[in-house]
C-alpha cells in the first residue's frame, strides 16, 4: 500500500496530539482533584468579569464589537502567514532567490495595508463616542462623514469583502 | 454547373420586408406599410417564378450551399438551400398563395390598429415558411418550423385584446411544443445513426436498410417521431385541438396559416422523409390510420358547427387527414397534389369566408346569415366553386386529388377506401350546409341589425375577430349605417381579385394531375415521380407496388391497363356520387325543408308529422343519416370527444402540473432552517449512494 | 502544502501570465477600494463603476493576450492550467462581468445605492469565479470558490434598505456556508484516500487503486461530498432550495451575475473534477440530479407571479439541462456544457439587466402584473426581453437552442444511452415554453397599467443589452467559432 508511508509520516502528528490532550486533561483533573473549592455566585458564573452574562439574551451590542473583532481576527490571520515565509526564505536565499522572496512579502504586506487603509478611511476603526446606543453611533458617523451615510453596515461589508481577497 | 440561383434571397426578402415594417412601420402610412409588404412578398414570389421558368435547365437536386453552420466532432450543418420537384411545388404554393393572401390583407385589415405589425409578422411568417421549404437539412428546417409556430402564436394572438384570443394562441404554440418535441428527438436519432443532418446524406445512408417489417427498429421510431411532430404542426389526431381555437385570428391569417401553408408543413415533411418512412411499414399504417381517422372525425364534427370559420378549421382537420392518408399509403406525390389543390380551395374559401363576415358586419354565426348570394355576387360565387371543388365535383380541384387519394388508399386496403369515401361525403355535406346557409334562402341577420354588435360583444368569444375586425372597415367603405348591418355590401376589389384568381385556380389547378383512367397523363405525378421513385426500398413491399415509384398509368397497370382504369372508373364514379349526395342531402334539409334538422333534432313529434307529409322518404334519409349524425356530431364527438376527452385531458394535465406545481412551493417555507435540513436530505442521499457505489465495486 | 513540497524553483514570467486576467482584476478591484473612501460618496459610484469596467476590459484583454497556445500549460507548481477550457471560461466570466458593470450603472444610480465597494466586490468575485475555471488543485479551487462565494454573499445584500434583500444575503450565506463545508470536507477525504489535493495526481492514484482495499470507498465519500457542495453553488436539485429566495431578494443585476458567472465556473470545476478525475461512477447521480432539477424547476416555475422567482426556478432548470452533458461522454459533453454555459449567460444576464430597469426604484414592479402592456409601453425593451424568453424557451435561432441540441443530442451519442434523460428535458422544455410565454403574454397581450412608468434606458444598460442581444443571437445564428473553440479543450482536458 503507498499510503503506509503516506500515513506513518503523519505518526509525530498524532503523537502531538495524544501528548497535548493528556497534559490539558491531567492539569484540569489535577486541579479538581486537589484543588480547595468554596463556591459563590460570582465565582459560579461562567466569567467573572466581562459582561454580566444574565439577561436578556438578545441584548443588542454595537456593531462596533463584531466589527473589531472580525478585524481582528483577519488581521490576526494575515499575520499568522509571516511564519511560513520566514521559515521558507533561508530555502530561497540558498537557493538564489531570497530577494523574490522579499518582494513577494512585500507584495502581500502592500495587499493588507491596502485593506487596512480602506477600513481605516472608511471610519470602521473610530469608536466613536458611545458604544452601548445604536443610534448614537449612527449620529457619530453622521456627523463625523458629513451627513452622507446612514446606517453603520458599509464598513462591515467593506471588511468582508476584504477578507474574500 | 448549374447556374447559382441565390435560393437564400427568396426566404430573406420577406424578412427584410418583416424588418422593415417592425423597425419603422410604426411611422409610415398604411399605404407605405402595404406597398413593403406587398413589394417584399412578390417579390420573392416572383423569383420563385423565375426558377419555376429555369427548372429545366437544373441538375436536380439544386442544393446551394451559404455557409457552414456548425461544425464540430465529425457533424457538421450548412445554411443551405437546396430545390427540387417537391420544394419548387411546395415553394409556388407558399409564395404565390401567400402573395395573393397578402394583398387581400391590404383591405380586409385596412381599419384595424397595429396594421404594420400585422404585415411584419404575415412578412416574418413568409420567411420561415420558405426556410423551412427550401432548407437541405432537417436542422435549417426545424428553424423554420419552430419559426411558423412562432409567427402563428403571433398572429393567433393579435387581437390581444381578448383574452380567447391570447389563449388560443398559447395553446396553438405548446401543443404545437409536443409534437416539437418528437420532430426533435427524430433529430438526435438521426444524428446518433447517421451522423448528419442533410437531406441527401440521410437519406443515402438510409438507402441500404431494408424495410423494417419485423419488429420495430429505430427506423421506425424516427418516423413516428417525426409524425408525431407532423401530427403536431398539421393538427393530426390527437394534437389537432389547437387548430379551432385557432380561428380567433385574422381570417387572413386562418387562410394563410392555418389552411394554405403552416399546417400542410408537416404533410411536406412527411413526404420529405419518404425514404425513411417507406422503409418503416408499420410507422406508414400508423400515419394512414391517423389520417384516416382525423378526416371522419373531423368531418363529423364539422356537421354541427355553426361558426363559419370553425365548420372551415374542422374541415381543413379533415383535408389534412387525406393528406397523411396518402402519404400513409406511399402516395406521396398524390398526397402532394393534394396539399396544393387544397391551398387553393381553402385558401379560397377562407377568404371568401372572411369576405362575408365581412359583408355582414362581423357575424360568424350561419345561422344569422342567409340569402347573401344576390347582395355579394363575386364572393358567392367564387365560394360556390371553391365548394364545388372541396366536395369532390368534377372537373373542380378537388376532385382529382381527392380521387386520386381515395383510388390509391384503396390499393392499400378497402377500409381506408371507404371511411375515405363516407368522409367525402360528409365532406360535401356540412360544405352545402354552409354554403346553403350562408347564401340561400332569406337573410336571417336583419332583426339583429340594431343591437348586432352588442351581441358580439356579449358572446365575442369567438365572433369577435370579425366585430372588431370587420365593422369600421365596412363602415368606412360602404359608407352606411355606423352599425355594421345596415347595408350588406361587396368587399372591395383589392380583396375580391385574389378570390376571383384562387377560383381560377381552383377549377383548373387539378387539371395537371388528370388521371389515366379519363384520358389524362397525370403530368403532376410524372413531374413528382423523381423526387419519390429513388427512393423505392432495396426489398420491395406491398406500399412500392401501391406506391408512388412508378407512373401508375404506365407499370402498375401496365399489365391489365383496360380493367384497372375500369375498376378506377368505378371508384371515381362512387367518390363523385358520395360528394353529389352530400349535395342533395344539404339542399335538401337547409334549403328544401329548412325546418327538417330542427324538428328532428327537437322532438319526435316532428318526426311524426314529416312521416305523414309528402316527402317520407327524405325524413326517412333524414331519420336514417342525418339525425343520428348530427346527435352524434354535435353531442358524442364534439362535446363528449373534443371537448369532454381530448380537452379534458389537456386541461387535467395542466391542473395536475399546476397541484404539482404548488407541492414543489410548499418546500419552499422561507425558513433557513428547514432549508439547510433540504440541503442535508440530499446530501445523505448522494452519499448514501456513493457508499453503496463503493461497497459494490470490489 | 503540496505546493510546498513539489516546489522546484520560483515562478517564471509565464507563470504570472498564466493568472495575468486574475492579477489585472485584482490590482483594478484594490484601486476601487483605494478610491472609495475618499470620493464623494454620492458622486463616487460613476468614477469606480468606470473604473471597474475599465478593468473588466482590461482582464478581457489580458485573457485575449493569453489565449495564444505558446502560454498553455501548468504555473505556479501545478495549481493551475491554462488550457483552451480555461480560457474560455475567463472570457465567459469577464464577459458577464462587464455587461453586469454595465447594466449596474444604471441600476445603482435608479436604486440610490451609493457603494464603491459594490464594483470592487464585482471585481473580486471575478477573481474567484476566474481562478476557478484554471485551478487543477483542489485546496485552490475550494479558495478561489470561497472568494466567489463570499463577494456574492455580500453582493445579494446589497439593497440594504429593503429587509428581502438582507434576508437574501443572510439564507445564501448559511447556506452557501454549509454547503463549501460539504466542499471542504470532500477535498480533505479526497486527500485522505489519494495523497493529494492535485486532480491529475488523483486521478493517477485512483487508477492504482482499481481493485484494491478501502482506498475507493473514502474517494467515493469525497466525491459524494464534493458534488453536494458543487451542486448547491449551481443551484441543482436536491440542492436548489436557497435559489428562489436569493433571487428574490438579490439586485437584480447581481441575479443576473450569480445566476451565471459563479455558475459556469462550479461547472468548469465539476467538469474537470468529473471528466479529468474518471469518475464515471457518478453517472447516475448526475442522471437524477439532471432529471430532478429539470422537473422541480420547471414545475415550481410554472405558478410563479414573481418574475425574479420565475427565472430563479428556470435557472435550477437550466443546471439540469446543463447536468445532462455532465453524463454523456467527454468528447460531446464538454462542448456542449461549455457551450450551453456560454449562451445562457449572454441570455439570463441579458434577462436580468431588462427585468433590473423594469423593476424601478426599490425593485417594486417585478410581479408578473406589472409587466402587463409593457409591449406598448416600451416596445424595445419588451422586445429584447422577448427574444432572451425565445431563447429561454429553446426557440431555433437563438443560443438556447442550440445549448439544448447540443446537450441532448450529446447526451444521446454516449456510450450509456441517456434516451430517458434526453426525453425528459424535451418534455421539459415544451412544459417550460409555458411559463416563459405567459411573461410574453402578459407583456404584448394585456392592456398596459398606468402606474407602472418605464424610465428611458441608459447608455451603460442599452450597451449592456445590445451585447447580450447580439451574443444570444450570435450563439444562434453562427455557433461554430464558440463550438469549435469548446471542442478544442476536449482533448486538453481529457
Amino acid at each position: 500500500m503507498p499510503d503506509n508511508d503516506f500515513v506513518r509520516s503523519y505518526l509525530p502528528l498524532l503523537i502531538h496530539f495524544l501528548l497535548a490532550g493528556a497534559l490539558a486533561g491531567a492539569l484540569v483533573l489535577l486541579s479538581w482533584l486537589i484543588g480547595y473549592r468554596k463556591p459563590t455566585r460570582a465565582k459560579m458564573s461562567p466569567y467573572e468579569c466581562g459582561m454580566t452574562p444574565i439577561g436578556d439574551a438578545r441584548a443588542r451590542f454595537s456593531v462596533k464589537f463584531y466589527m473589531v473583532a472580525m478585524l481582528f481576527i483577519l488581521f490576526d490571520v494575515e499575520a499568522v502567514f509571516l511564519y511560513p515565509w520566514a521559515i521558507i526564505l533561508k530555502d530561497l536565499k540558498r537557493m538564489g532567490q531570497g530577494l523574490f522572496g522579499l518582494s513577494e512579502m512585500f507584495v502581500y504586506i502592500g495587499i493588507v495595508l491596502v485593506g487596512y487603509w480602506y477600513i481605516w478611511k472608511k471610519g470602521a476603526l473610530d469608536w466613536g463616542l458611545t458604544i452601548s446606543s445604536p443610534q448614537a453611533a449612527r449620529i457619530t458617523r453622521v456627523t463625523r462623514s458629513g451627513g452622507s451615510s446612514q446606517e453603520p453596515e458599509p464598513e462591515l461589508v467593506g471588511v468582508a469583502g476584504k477578507g474574500g481577497l | 454547373m448549374t447556374p447559382n440561383l441565390h435560393l437564400w434571397l427568396i426566404p430573406i426578402l420577406p424578412l427584410a420586408g418583416a424588418a422593415i415594417n417592425g423597425l419603422f412601420g410604426k411611422r409610415f402610412s398604411r399605404q407605405t406599410v402595404a406597398a413593403v409588404a406587398l413589394a417584399f412578398c412578390g417579390a420573392a414570389f416572383a423569383m420563385a417564378l423565375w426558377i419555376a421558368a429555369q427548372f429545366s435547365s437544373l441538375s436536380l437536386p439544386h442544393v446551394e450551399v451559404l455557409a457552414t453552420w456548425l461544425r464540430s466532432n465529425g457533424f457538421s450543418v450548412d445554411y443551405s438551400f437546396a430545390i427540387d420537384q417537391l420544394s419548387l411545388v411546395m415553394l409556388l404554393i407558399v409564395s404565390g398563395v401567400g402573395f395573393l393572401i397578402h394583398i387581400y390583407s391590404v383591405g380586409y385589415m385596412w381599419e384595424e390598429g397595429g396594421y404594420y405589425r400585422f404585415f411584419s409578422y404575415l412578412n416574418l411568417f413568409m420567411f420561415f415558411m420558405l426556410t423551412l421549404v427550401l432548407a437541405s437539412n432537417y436542422l435549417l428546417m426545424f428553424v423554420g418550423w419552430e419559426g411558423v409556430g412562432l409567427a402563428s402564436y403571433l398572429l393567433i394572438g393579435f387581437f390581444f385584446l381578448r383574452d380567447s384570443a391570447a389563449a388560443a394562441g398559447k395553446k396553438a404554440f405548446i401543443v404545437n411544443r409536443i409534437g416539437d418535441f418528437g420532430f426533435l428527438i427524430a433529430l438526435f436519432l438521426m444524428i446518433k445513426h447517421f451522423g448528419t443532418l442533410d437531406f441527401q446524406r440521410v437519406f443515402d445512408a438510409v438507402k441500404p436498410f431494408s424495410p423494417e417489417t419485423a419488429g420495430v427498429g429505430f427506423l421506425t421510431a424516427i418516423a413516428l417521431l417525426l409524425m408525431l411532430g407532423a401530427a403536431g404542426k398539421s393538427a393530426q389526431i390527437p394534437l389537432y385541438v389547437w387548430l379551432p381555437d385557432a380561428m380567433e385570428g385574422p381570417t387572413p391569417v386562418s387562410a394563410l396559416i392555418h389552411a394554405a401553408t403552416m399546417v400542410t408543413a408537416g404533410v411536406y415533411m412527411v413526404a420529405r422523409s419518404h425514404v425513411i418512412f417507406e422503409r418503416a411499414p408499420s410507422a406508414l399504417m400508423v400515419v394512414a390510420i391517423i389520417g384516416t381517422l382525423t378526416a371522419f372525425f373531423a368531418a363529423t364534427i364539422g356537421i354541427a358547427q355553426t361558426d363559419i370559420k370553425k365548420v372551415l378549421a374542422y374541415s381543413t382537420i379533415s383535408q389534412l387527414g387525406y393528406m397523411f392518408l396518402a402519404c400513409g399509403v406511399a402516395a406521396f406525390s398524390v398526397g402532394i397534389f393534394h396539399l396544393m389543390t387544397h391551398a387553393f380551395f381553402k385558401g379560397l374559401l377562407f377568404l371568401a369566408a372572411g369576405s362575408v363576415i365581412h359583408a355582414v358586419g362581423g357575424e360568424q354565426d350561419m345561422r344569422k346569415m342567409g340569402g347573401l348570394r344576390k347582395h355579394i355576387p363575386w364572393t358567392f360565387w367564387t365560394m360556390t366553386i371553391a365548394t364545388f371543388a372541396i366536395a369532390g365535383i368534377p372537373p373542380f380541384a378537388g376532385f382529382f386529388s381527392k380521387d386520386e387519394i381515395l383510388w390509391r388508399a384503396y390499393q392499400a386496403s378497402w377500409i381506408y377506401w371507404l371511411v375515405g369515401v363516407v368522409t367525402a361525403f360528409l365532406t360535401s355535406f356540412y360544405m352545402f350546409r354552409l354554403w346553403f346557409m350562408t347564401f340561400f334562402g332569406e337573410y336571417r341577420g336583419a332583426a339583429e341589425a340594431s343591437h348586432g354588435h352588442d351581441e358580439h360583444a356579449a358572446h365575442g368569444t369567438h365572433s369577435g375577430p370579425g366585430s372588431r375586425a370587420e365593422a369600421p372597415f365596412h363602415s368606412a367603405q360602404g359608407g352606411s349605417a355606423p352599425h355594421g348591418h345596415g347595408g350588406i355590401h361587396e368587399s372591395p376589389a383589392i380583396m375580391l381579385a385574389p378570390l376571383v384568381i384562387l377560383a381560377v385556380l381552383s377549377v383548373v389547378g387539378g387539371w395537371v394531375g388528370w388521371p389515366g383512367s379519363l384520358g389524362g397523363n397525370n403530368r403532376f405525378d410524372q413531374f413528382l415521380g423523381p423526387v419519390f421513385r429513388v427512393s423505392t426500398p432495396a426489398v420491395n413491399s406491398e406500399h412500392a407496388q401501391a406506391g408512388e415509384s412508378l407512373p401508375p398509368e404506365k407499370e402498375t397497370e401496365g399489365a391489365e391497363p383496360k380493367t384497372g382504369q375500369r375498376t378506377e372508373l368505378i371508384f371515381t364514379g362512387i367518390s363523385v356520387g358520395a360528394g353529389l349526395l352530400g349535395l342533395f342531402l344539404a339542399w335538401l334539409l337547409y334549403l328544401r325543408r329548412p325546418e327538417l334538422p330542427d324538428q328532428l333534432a327537437a322532438s319526435l313529434h316532428g318526426l311524426y308529422s314529416a312521416v305523414a307529409h309528402k316527402y317520407w322518404i327524405d325524413e326517412l334519409y333524414a331519420w336514417l343519416f342525418v339525425k343520428p349524425l348530427i346527435a352524434l356530431s354535435g353531442t358524442v364527438l364534439w362535446r363528449g370527444i373534443d371537448q369532454g376527452v381530448i380537452d379534458a385531458t389537456l386541461n387535467g394535465s395542466a391542473d395536475g402540473a399546476r397541484e404539482l406545481s404548488d407541492e414543489v412551493r410548499h418546500m419552499q417555507s422561507g425558513n433557513v432552517r428547514s432549508y439547510a435540513a433540504w440541503v442535508a436530505v440530499g446530501a445523505t442521499a448522494v452519499i448514501a449512494y456513493m457508499v453503496w457505489v463503493g461497497l459494490r465495486t470490489p | 502544502m503540496a505546493a510546498l513540497q513539489t516546489m522546484q524553483g520560483v515562478p517564471q514570467a509565464g507563470d504570472y501570465i498564466r493568472i495575468l486576467p486574475e492579477i489585472v482584476l485584482s490590482i483594478f478591484g484594490m484601486i476601487v477600494m483605494l478610491l472609495d473612501p475618499v470620493l464623494d460618496e454620492r458622486r463616487s459610484q460613476r468614477t469606480l463603476g468606470g473604473i471597474a469596467l475599465l478593468g473588466a476590459i482590461a482582464a478581457l484583454a489580458a485573457t485575449l493576450y493569453q489565449a495564444q497556445p505558446r502560454f498553455w500549460g501548468f504555473g505556479f507548481f501545478d495549481t493551475v492550467k491554462l488550457d483552451a477550457f480555461s480560457v474560455f471560461f475567463h472570457f465567459v466570466v469577464i464577459a458577464v462581468t462587464i455587461l453586469v458593470i454595465l447594466s449596474s450603472y444604471e441600476y445603482m444610480e435608479v436604486q440610490q445605492i451609493r457603494a464603491g465597494e459594490y464594483y470592487g466586490l464585482v471585481l473580486f468575485g471575478t477573481v474567484g469565479m476566474a481562478l476557478m475555471s484554471s485551478a487543477v488543485e483542489l485546496v485552490l479551487i475550494f479558495i478561489a470558490l470561497e472568494i466567489s462565494s463570499i463577494s456574492t454573499y455580500i453582493l445579494a445584500g446589497f439593497r440594504r434598505r429593503s429587509a428581502i434583500s438582507s434576508e437574501s444575503s443572510v439564507k445564501y450565506f448559511l447556506l452557501g456556508s454549509f454547503a463549501t463545508a460539504f466542499f471542504l470536507y470532500g477535498v480533505a477525504l479526497m486527500f485522505g484516500a489519494t495523497g493529494s489535493t492535485s486532480i491529475a495526481r488523483i486521478s493517477a492514484a485512483l487508477a492504482d487503486y482499481a481493485g484494491t482495499g478501502h482506498g475507493p470507498m473514502l474517494a467515493y465519500l469525497g466525491v459524494a461530498l464534493m458534488f453536494v457542495g458543487l451542486g448547491f453553488k449551481v443551484a441543482a436539485a436536491p440542492f436548489h432550495i436557497w435559489t428562489p429566495d436569493v433571487y428574490e431578494g438579490a439586485p437584480s443585476p447581481v441575479v443576473g451575475f450569480m445566476s451565471t458567472a459563479p455558475k459556469a465556473a462550479v461547472f468548469a470545476v465539476l467538469l474537470r473534477i468529473i471528466f479529468e478525475a474518471h469518475f464515471s461512477e457518478t453517472v447516475w447521480l448526475i442522471w437524477l440530479a439532471a432529471a430532478l432539477s429539470m422537473t422541480i424547476g420547471n414545475v415550481a416555475a410554472l405558478v410563479q407571479d414573481n418574475i425574479k422567482r420565475l427565472l430563479a426556478y428556470s435557472s435550477i432548470a437550466h443546471a439540469g439541462y446543463l447536468l445532462i452533458a455532465f453524463a454523456s461522454l467527454p468528447a460531446n459533453g464538454i462542448p456542449a456544457a461549455m457551450f450551453f454555459t456560454a449562451s445562457y449567460a449572454a441570455m439570463n444576464v441579458g434577462a436580468f439587466a431588462v427585468i433590473g430597469h423594469f423593476a424601478g426604484h426599490g425593485e417594486r414592479y417585478v410581479m408578473l402584473e406589472d409587466y402587463a402592456g409593457l409591449g406598448k409601453r416600451s416596445p424595445v425593451l419588451a422586445a429584447i426581453l422577448t427574444v432572451f424568453l425565445l431563447s429561454l424557451i429553446g426557440i431555433p435561432i437563438t443560443g438556447g437552442f442550440f445549448a439544448k441540441f447540443y446537450v441532448f443530442s450529446a447526451a444521446l451519442q454516449g456510450a450509456h444511452p441517456l434516451m430517458g434523460l434526453v426525453i425528459i428535458g424535451v418534455i421539459n422544455s415544451a412544459v417550460a415554453a409555458y411559463y416563459y410565454l405567459r411573461v410574453i403574454v402578459v407583456m404584448y397581450m394585456r392592456e398596459p397599467r398606468e402606474d407602472a412608468p418605464v424610465a428611458p434606458i441608459s447608455a451603460g444598460l442599452g450597451l449592456a443589452l445590445g451585447l447580450s442581444l447580439a451574443a444570444t443571437l450570435f450563439l444562434g445564428i453562427y455557433p461554430n467559432p464558440v463550438l469549435k473553440y469548446a471542442a478544442l479543450s476536449v482533448g486538453l482536458l481529457h
